[in-house]
């Protein structure tokens, strides 16, 4: 059986396609990564998956189970955290995971024994009986998550866990996350980091506008972008359209340009041979470039000949504040 | 049989969260009662000499007032029912409600029920107030308990129209807009604070038949043994149940179906 599967879905609100026939289906026991800019769809799936609402068109299930016919018994095995911490900030941490176990209809005392085994978990032990508004960032984060553990839930549904976190907080989480699975977790992971989908998935969806544009291992979307990246900075802007004339015929694809650190990318098949011709026809182009270089694709390259344009991850972090809502 | 159990079950422990507020932040408890103490100050102070104790009942104005307010600071309580939802709707807990296996009315039965513990609250501190103001309850003790449930019935079932209009408008600020709106002319044109008698015809016909007018005036019938048109208690009873049945389902299915 898979851990969830959405089957043609379309959803619609007015004239905005948020899913515009998607089809995927996830493993059991495995990370799956969902990877898109904002407003691609990876909220409105995770929100149906986890019966928050329902498809226009199309089904969704998870463990089999139909997320609007049986909605009640989909909500017993899973467990739902997210880029807000949902948690309520006047309560401590450990009444907030306490009444999450109540509301599963947990008994009294396996509910106290469950929170205090999650605080100690998420290394919130000794914060537990504080209000959450005197926590930072990142501990609202591992409480959010932390509630979404109380039933040991199958399938777990994490809708960007680590947008906004420092650095550090990012590889604690992501150490809870590869642990969860370990345990026998599925996990719908979304992301608009490269990197994590690439560090932590089995497998990736690349999804915008709605729709899957690709998917596969980190390595399968790797290889099908097809060998070498060669990319060199331009040290004037100005030089934009010359460069990109001058390098158009030497690439397997078009090359891409990224006006916030003003450089090219070519995707090439034989990368080391192909070099010398990128320097040859910059050099008839007059151009000379600030830094030139040859490496394997990464996901961030990836993603951009797909989409034609940089992961949000790379533009400055958004401010907190307010849930945005369509 | 576990489906009723949960359903109670659920809006206690919703409750309980709702209450807990209260007690950390007693601050808001003071904020609840501190603007319909200078409603009642004002009012009594302000109008209570120029209107004289021979025009109302009660024989004193505070004795007509006092009901009246009341009444006032249950519809001002309810409101808090739809702002207090619009905001943990901004926050995503209750897209974390929605996602449990819970009851699907509990989270507005754990608000709209800490209200009403609220507001009885509210209420003891308004007629500690008023009695230092000269006000006394002149029907015997009973009569005064009915006084204060009647208040709170009313409070609970405006709290699910609020319900309906905070989980509808999304924000706390267009929640409270939007209740206001409504709130102001209702109650002022009632006799929540002045007798009807002299307004114009056309009005009066509204106000007497209108709920805040009803429940101002059973309140006053309990408090104070002031007579009461004939029916005004079936009528405001079938308000009260009225709105019950038409909100409980209006907000449980909005909760349901938010998108």
């Amino acid at each position: 059986m898979s851990a969830f599967e959405i089957k043609d879905v379309y959803k619609y609100y007015g004239d905005v396609h948020a899913l515009d026939g998607v089809s995927l289906k996830a493993e059991e026991g495995k990370i799956f990564g969902l990877l898109g800019p904002n407003g691609a769809g990876k909220t409105t799936i995770v929100r149906m998956l986890s019966t928050l609402l329902s498809p226009d068109k199309g089904s969704a299930t998870v463990l089999g189970v139909d997320v609007t016919k049986e909605a009640d018994k989909v909500r017993r095995s899973i467990g739902l955290a997210g880029q807000f911490a949902a948690v309520d900030e006047i309560l401590t941490g450990r009444e907030n995971i306490e009444m999450v176990g109540h509301l599963y209809h947990l008994h009294r005392k396996e509910v106290k024994l469950r929170a205090q085994d999650l605080l100690e978990r998420l290394n919130l032990a000794d914060a537990a009986d504080r209000p959450v508004k005197t926590y930072s960032g990142g501990m609202r984060r591992r409480l959010d998550l932390g509630a979404s553990l109380v039933v040991r839930p199958k399938v777990l549904f994490l809708d960007e866990p680590t947008t906004g976190l420092d650095p550090r907080t990012r590889l604690d989480l992501w150490q809870i996350i590869r642990d969860l699975v370990k345990e026998g977790a599925s996990i719908l992971l979304t992301t608009q980091y490269l990197e994590e989908a690439d560090e932590l998935a089995d497998s990736i969806t690349v999804i915008d506008h709605g729709k899957i544009i690709a998917e596969g291992t980190s390595d399968e979307l790797k290889r099908q972008f097809g060998g070498d990246v060669i990319e060199f900075q331009l040290s004037n802007a100005s030089d934009q359209d010359k460069a990109m004339r001058a390098v158009a015929a030497i690439g397997s694809k078009l090359p891409s340009f990224d006006d916030s650190t003003l450089s090219i990318s070519i995707p090439v098949r034989d990368g080391s041979k192909v070099l010398a011709e990128v320097v040859r026809a910059l050099d008839a182009a007059h151009i000379e470039p600030a830094l030139l270089s040859l490496h394997r694709p990464s996901l961030d390259d990836v993603f951009l000949s797909l989409t034609g344009k940089k992961t949000e991850a790379t533009e400055p972090a958004k401010p907190h504040g307010k849930r945005g809502r369509k | 049989m576990d489906r009723i159990k949960h359903e109670i079950t659920d809006t206690l422990v919703i409750t309980k969260r709702n209450l807990l507020r209260y007690v950390r932040l007693p601050r808001l408890l003071f904020f609840s009662s501190i603007q319909p103490i200078m409603f009642l100050t004002l009012f009594n102070f302000v109008f209570g000499g120029a209107i004289g104790s021979n025009h109302v009942p009660g024989g004193k104005y505070i004795n007509f007032l006092l009901p009246g307010i009341l009444t006032q600071v249950m519809l001002f309580g309810a409101v808090q029912t739809g702002i207090g939802l619009a905001d943990d709707m901004g926050k995503g807990i209750i897209d974390r409600f929605r996602s449990l296996p819970m009851s699907r009315a509990a989270v507005m039965g754990g608000r709209t029920v800490a209200d009403a513990v609220r507001n009885v609250i509210v209420a003891i501190i308004m007629i500690s107030v008023g009695t230092l103001y000269g006000f006394r309850f002149l029907h015997g003790f009973w009569n005064a308990i009915l006084m204060v449930l009647i208040m709170v019935i009313f409070g609970f079932a405006f709290s699910w129209v609020s319900a309906y209009v905070g989980l509808s408008s999304g924000d706390p600020e267009t929640a409270q807009l939007a209740s206001f709106m409504f709130i102001f002319p209702f109650t002022f044109a009632s006799a929540a604070f002045l007798p009807t008698a002299t307004m114009p015809h056309w009005l009066r016909v509204f106000a007497d038949n209108q709920p805040i007018t009803l429940v101002a005036n059973t309140a006053r019938h309990f408090s104070i043994g002031m007579p009461v048109a004939p029916h005004t208690m079936q009528h405001l009873a079938f308000y009260i149940v009225g709105i019950l049945l038409v909100f409980i389902p209006l907000a449980v299915g909005k909760y349901r179906s938010k998108a």
